[in-house]
């Protein structure tokens, strides 16, 4: 007995749903979060960068560092040194604010949560985006992305800023070394958690061996690899709480340095 | 205990159609794909659904299950409210041959422009030596069943039908990547990762990892990757420079 296929149907489309989503669950939470999570940070950013109140002896607000201007106090200045003279007239933390803010900007966690909470390119998985056309990185100004792993070298240096910063906090306001106040502790946080965020990188991922074909053939280049895997399965993390705790360390110093905060452990 | 649930199920040829309402026996320890094959026993003979293993493993019964993309065979009765109105669609991305089942042509197509796994010439099968190290990267993407429920969620096509000839979707950008990171593939597949199959569209949203049934880290372990490969050959002079002056491209 011969057997025979159905026959196609002579219309080849999709299955014409007229809703945009059929999802059930609170799929809009987590853009709303994310929205009002990054929301936060930029308007206290923005805040802080013309705040004066970025250094009390011995800390230093983490978004005003390094100050590089000659208006920095002078216990402020990085190295001693002030290379921007006295014509530079606006905010220091002006000066540096590029470096970590483009890190953030393109780095692919971040890209993620922007794209989908600000975008809404999609707003959530299986949920219809708003925009009729799309082509993603492949042009300007969104292919700019791909200079990620410059900023990446230039957030190392920031974090290695932070951490010395944190390690001067060890000394009191007369420069003397063994004071550990509230500050210390949470400038010696902040530098940690900026520096699993940074090295958690997936620039720095691929930097360390990423790129290679041949694992086996570089064995130290494999390992660190490795340890940075570990710390990039938890980027997202590392993304969050080091963008709060820098916001918690650079509130700190400024409410210490204004006289809000005067406790005799601060 | 069994209970009756409510079931609301995409009926329909080619694309047109609608959503039909039916109540339906549901046991204890039963998956949705269960629950379809009592509506086709009871209610509606001609409903058409595709599916094999009902293990999870062949990537057949791919359908949208309350808006979301699941295998049927791996979505549990239990997950839902007994008191909830279950709705199950095709998958949206793809046309729509009868009710749950789709043309996954697409697919296919896009798996045939990829060149396949070329080794050097002088080494012939049997002869390959990799260390385990250097197996184990590429091992987590050859886990793929081929459920095409990361194509699927995709936006880029989704939303975009007409990105389809440009981009070749999560599935298959992984595999070009699982081929490029593959010690003994000899074809340079980054230049063609971004002109040809479209990764540049790709913004990293995760949808294609938050589906995976086998939970493949399709973008921070292939798409990343291939990514910041493509970087290395399009995007950075440090590198471009370095390749030119000690003339090797990849290690």
């Amino acid at each position: 007995m011969t057997q025979t296929t159905a026959e196609s149907p002579i219309s080849k489309q999709r299955a014409q749903l007229k809703v945009r989503t059929l999802r059930t669950d609170r799929w809009w939470l987590v853009p709303a979060l994310t929205f009002a999570g990054l929301m936060s940070f930029l308007i206290y950013g923005f805040w802080a960068i013309f705040d004066k109140s970025y250094f009390a002896e011995p800390y230093i607000a983490p978004f005003s560092s390094p100050c590089l201007a000659t208006s920095c106090p002078e216990g402020a200045r990085f190295l001693g040194l002030a290379p921007f003279g006295d014509w530079y007239g606006l905010p220091p933390g002006l000066l540096i604010l590029g470096l970590p803010g483009g890190f953030r900007l393109t780095c692919y966690y971040y890209r993620k949560s922007y794209y989908r909470s600000f975008w809404l390119s999609p707003p959530a998985c299986a949920v219809s985006e708003p925009h009729k056309k799309y082509s993603g990185e492949t042009r300007l100004p969104l292919i700019i992305q791909n200079v990620h792993r410059y900023f990446f070298y230039l957030a190392v240096v920031i974090g290695a800023i932070l951490a010395y910063d944190a390690i001067l906090a060890f000394r009191d306001e007369h420069g003397n070394w063994g004071h550990v106040g509230l500050g210390t502790i949470i400038l010696l946080a902040n530098a940690i958690l900026i520096f699993c965020y940074t090295l958690g990188c997936h620039s720095c991922r691929h930097i360390t061996a990423g790129r290679l074909n041949h694992f086996s053939r570089h064995p130290i280049r494999y390992k660190a690899w490795t340890f940075v895997s570990k710390l990039n399965a938890r980027h997202q993390q590392f993304a969050w709480a080091s963008m709060y705790s820098v916001m918690i360390a650079d509130l700190y110093v400024r409410l210490v340095a204004k006289g809000v905060i005067n406790f005799p452990f601060a | 205990m069994g209970y009756k649930a409510k079931f609301r199920v995409w009926r329909g040829e080619g694309g047109e159609g609608q959503l039909e309402d039916f109540t339906v026996e549901v046991n204890e320890g039963e998956v949705v794909l269960d629950v379809i094959h009592r509506l086709q026993a009871t209610q509606a003979p001609d409903l058409a659904v595709r599916w094999n293993c009902k293990a999870g493993k062949c990537g057949s019964c791919s359908m949208e299950i309350n808006g979301r993309p699941r295998l049927g065979c791996m979505t549990r009765m239990s997950t839902f409210e007994e008191s909830e109105t279950i709705t199950v669609t095709p998958m949206r991305t793809f046309p729509v041959i009868k009710d749950l089942v789709c043309d996954v042509s697409f697919n296919y197509q896009k798996a045939r422009e990829i060149p396949s796994f070329t080794p050097p010439k002088d080494v012939k099968p049997g002869e390959y030596r990799m260390q385990q190290i250097d197996v184990e990267r590429s091992q987590e993407f050859r886990k793929c069943i081929e459920c095409f429920m990361c194509n699927n969620v995709c936006h880029v096509i989704r939303d975009h039908d007409e990105n389809k000839p440009a981009f070749a979707g999560p599935r298959f950008l992984m595999r070009i990547a699982e081929l490029d990171m593959h010690p003994y593939d000899e074809v340079d597949r980054k230049d063609a990762a971004q002109e040809e199959h479209g990764l540049g569209y790709c913004n990293i949203t995760k949808c294609c990892t938050e589906v995976c049934p086998e939970h493949i880290k399709i973008t921070d372990n292939a798409l990343i990757p291939m990514k910041e490969r493509v970087v290395d050959r399009k995007y950075d002079p440090l590198v471009w420079l370095g390749s030119k002056i000690f003339k090797r491209s990849s290690v």
